[in-house]
């Protein structure tokens, strides 16, 4: 009751100081050459009221006050300690209030982190960020109050969905967060840079550090997301195109192009206006993640509340920053004339241009495939859905030459440059072809393509692999992202050639048997818990080989919210993980069992990691990259 | 006639307009192919003539109608209008239940038979399917 009070109020007074700080540094950036301390003051204290009011809703939380909506909607006394905090930002106010806390916590990262910069950039960066975190504010407080009552007071709360009572799913929104909203700040600087028309060198190499912060938050938040659907779901697979999957990539896609862009731009001043265009996109694609999960358009294997208001107000919200942001574009961006703007055909940066324009594709391809249902449901009624086959079909070819202008790109120089090392290059692209070749010969279908796709990213893999030698630390940052790249597209390839799959309705006591492996139920355990009950198969699998693994899958049947999730159980190797899952139908004595053997999983997160370990590398670096 | 600069500057343009439609070809091409459209039992009884491609089909899995043997599972989606009998042989969801929505995809054999390859999962137990609200109507 308290706290609801307490974080409520602090909110408000939180968009009041948002109002405030907008009013003093407008006038801070007439007439001033200095910074105004009042706006830091006044910027740590909105932060600290959303610190506030955040802490006041896990308190909430934690002692169950079910007083308040959001707790009484989304927790239960009997959930474990650990999931009442989590469950915070598990649901749709909680997690806006995440947005709000990220977003004050990064501008005043930024005001202390800029004190070299014009004082004119600062503060109108500010201004920019302000106009969105005050838009979050009233979106917040207006819409979904994350301290509303409920009065009578119930005894006992709702429950958070069973699905999301999981370590991966507790830590990611988070951290995917922190890339979305670090992206807000990359917005902000650049209508400021805009504004006083310094998007120059200088600027580039400044707001780098952001871009590349966001993405590696981005690219963790998407991996988090992407195990905890692998083992969670119990779906066998680790991306399935659904639209909610689809809006992270996009800015994903974006920032990365965003991020190579800015690497030319900091050393040639060319690129400007497409820098400009992709943090506005990069933005824009994160604010409508946003609103496309939580309008409750997407029709989705993951369900939100849906409330239309919420959906209208982002909509509209969105829609004038995008006019806002093109409006300054248009009207103050001014092309530098004295700019050689040639360009040579073989260099460092026209191996960056033609790539982003690959990204971009993959990028519309994404786009449409998500929007385009919704589209055509506005428009005629007509209910359809796209699926994995589209992306691939779209994506697959153009992977191969993406992949090879990566692997000789960063082997050039910038402006211009000769291919040096030819004979290595060319010796290694037939290892390549040969490797590939000997891998897929087995396989009769699409041969050419999957040999052609296999030979491109052990081409980049080798490359990469050798410039660790010969290269040492010289761009050690970007070759292990590129090195993590080539590995991932490898895994991902050789996960989807060599899975097999075993989907059976089993009793206990019975025996499946084929020619890959021989599955034998052998009985059924009973475990109780503190607010789920389980029941846990135990199998005994014998592959064609002989070797005999136990595996235990269960089923976890939760008491409030009544569902039931099935608990996959996973026995990962370094080549090759044994992946089994259960499901029970309701009044029937068989078992679906699904078992699969998947190659390679633990590589795909290694290789993962390792390309935002490339991106944590960069931003540790001092100064000029060579 | 047009000095270097223009006519590089030209080469660009022509060259990002091909890809651009080379790019809203290839994505309408695909996207003609590869879209999956969602119909009720009582849409596909009122269909002239049978679709070859994948479809979705939703609505309620009726009461007692479930039955599994070890190698599929039958069982029959209705819209209170009409009805039509599902068989699959795959994975089965955690909220697949009598009485529940549920959305198959797979192909048609005829109008009373539909052949299941997908059975799609709901994360919640109140939820229900957009398709399915819909073609439910309402209920």
């Amino acid at each position: 009751m308290l706290f609801s009070v307490i974080g409520n109020y602090s909110l408000l007074l939180g968009l009041f100081f948002g109002l405030v700080l907008l009013y003093f540094s407008t006038k801070n950036f007439r007439n001033s050459k200095l910074l105004d301390t009042k706006i830091l003051s006044f910027t740590f204290l909105q932060f600290f009221l959303v610190v506030i009011s955040f802490l006041c809703l896990v308190s909430s939380f934690v002692v169950s006050d079910f007083s308040n909506e959001t707790v009484f909607n989304h927790s239960h006394t009997t959930k474990p300690f650990f999931y009442k905090i989590a469950g915070t930002w598990g649901n749709h106010e909680g997690s806006l209030l995440l947005w709000l806390l990220v977003l004050t916590l990064f501008i005043l990262i930024f005001l202390i982190r800029t004190k070299n910069q014009p004082v004119k950039y600062r503060v109108l960066t500010l201004v920019f960020q302000q106009i969105i975190i005050i838009g979050f504010f009233i979106f917040l407080i207006k819409t979904s109050n994350p301290f509303n009552h409920i009065y009578p007071v119930p005894s006992e709360g709702l429950g958070l969905n069973p699905i999301l009572q999981d370590p991966a799913l507790a830590i990611h929104p988070p951290i995917l967060y922190l890339g979305y909203v670090g992206s807000s700040i990359i917005f902000s600087s650049v209508l400021a840079a805009t504004t006083l028309n310094i998007v120059t060198k200088k600027w580039a190499s400044h707001i780098k550090k952001w871009v590349l912060i966001s993405w590696i938050f981005l690219t963790l938040g998407i991996l988090l997301g992407s195990i905890w659907a692998y083992y969670e779901l119990g779906w066998g697979g680790f991306w399935f195109w659904d639209p909610v999957e689809n809006v992270s990539l996009m800015p994903w896609l974006a920032l990365t192009t965003l991020l190579h862009c800015i690497l030319v731009l900091e050393k040639k001043l060319i690129l400007t206006s497409w820098v400009i265009i992709l943090s506005i996109s990069t933005f824009a694609l994160s604010m409508s993640g946003t609103f496309l999960v939580r309008s409750g358009i997407l029709n989705s294997v993951h369900t939100f509340a849906n409330d239309p208001e919420r959906g209208l107000f982002i909509l509209i919200f969105l829609f004038s920053l995008i006019f806002l942001s093109l409006f300054i574009f248009f009207f103050f961006h001014k092309t530098s004339t004295d700019n050689p703007s040639s360009f040579f055909w073989l260099s460092k940066e026209t191996a960056i241009i033609i790539n982003n324009w690959f990204m971009m594709y993959f990028l519309s391809v994404v786009l449409i495939g998500t929007i385009y249902p919704i589209f055509l449901d506005v428009l005629s009624s007509q209910k359809i859905s796209v699926g994995p086959p589209f992306y691939h079909k779209l994506i697959i070819p153009f992977l191969i030459p993406f992949l090879l202008i990566m692997a000789i790109g960063p082997k050039l120089k910038w402006i211009k440059s000769n291919l040096e090392d030819k004979i290595y290059l060319i010796t290694l692209l037939i290892v390549s072809i040969l490797i590939s070749f000997l891998i897929v010969k087995n396989f009769s279908s699409n041969f050419l393509i999957n040999t052609i796709l296999i030979s491109s990213a052990f081409y980049l893999f080798f490359i990469t692999l050798r410039d660790f030698f010969i290269k040492g630390f010289k761009n050690l940052a970007q070759n292990i992202a590129h090195f993590g790249f080539s590995l991932l597209i490898l895994s991902i390839l050789f996960n989807s050639l060599f899975s097999s799959e075993i989907i059976t309705n089993l009793k206990v006591g019975q025996t499946f048997e084929n020619k890959k492996a021989k599955i034998v139920f052998e009985s059924i355990s009973q475990k109780e818990a503190k607010n789920y009950r389980s029941i846990i198969g135990n199998f005994t699998v014998q592959d064609s080989k002989g070797k005999i693994e136990n595996l235990s899958p269960e089923l976890r049947i939760y008491n409030q919210p009544n569902i039931t999730t099935s608990e996959a159980d996973i026995k990962t190797t370094l080549l090759s993980d044994k992946f089994m899952v259960i499901n029970i139908v309701q009044n029937q004595e068989f078992f679906n069992v699904r078992y699969q053997v998947k190659p390679f999983m633990l590589w795909i997160w290694i290789s993962v990691i390792l390309i935002s370990f490339g991106g944590l590398m960069s931003f540790l670096k001092k100064g000029y990259e060579k | 006639m047009y000095g270097r600069k223009v006519k590089l500057r030209f080469l660009f343009v022509a060259l990002i307009l091909i890809t651009l439609i080379l790019t809203v070809f290839l994505v309408l091409k695909s996207l003609e192919e590869n879209v999956v459209y969602f119909q009720s039992p009582s849409e596909i009884k009122a269909l002239s003539e049978l679709d070859k491609k994948k479809i979705r089909v939703g609505g309620m899995v009726k009461k007692n109608s479930i039955s599994i043997k070890s190698s599929e599972v039958k069982f029959i989606i209705t819209d209170f209008k009409n009805e039509i009998n599902v068989t699959y042989s795959g994975a089965i969801p955690n909220l697949f239940e009598e009485e529940k929505g549920v959305v198959a995809e797979g192909f048609l054999k005829d109008r009373n038979f539909f052949s299941a390859t997908k059975i799609l999962a709901k994360h919640d137990e109140n939820y229900m399917p957009p398709e399915v609200k819909e073609a439910l109507g309402e209920k």
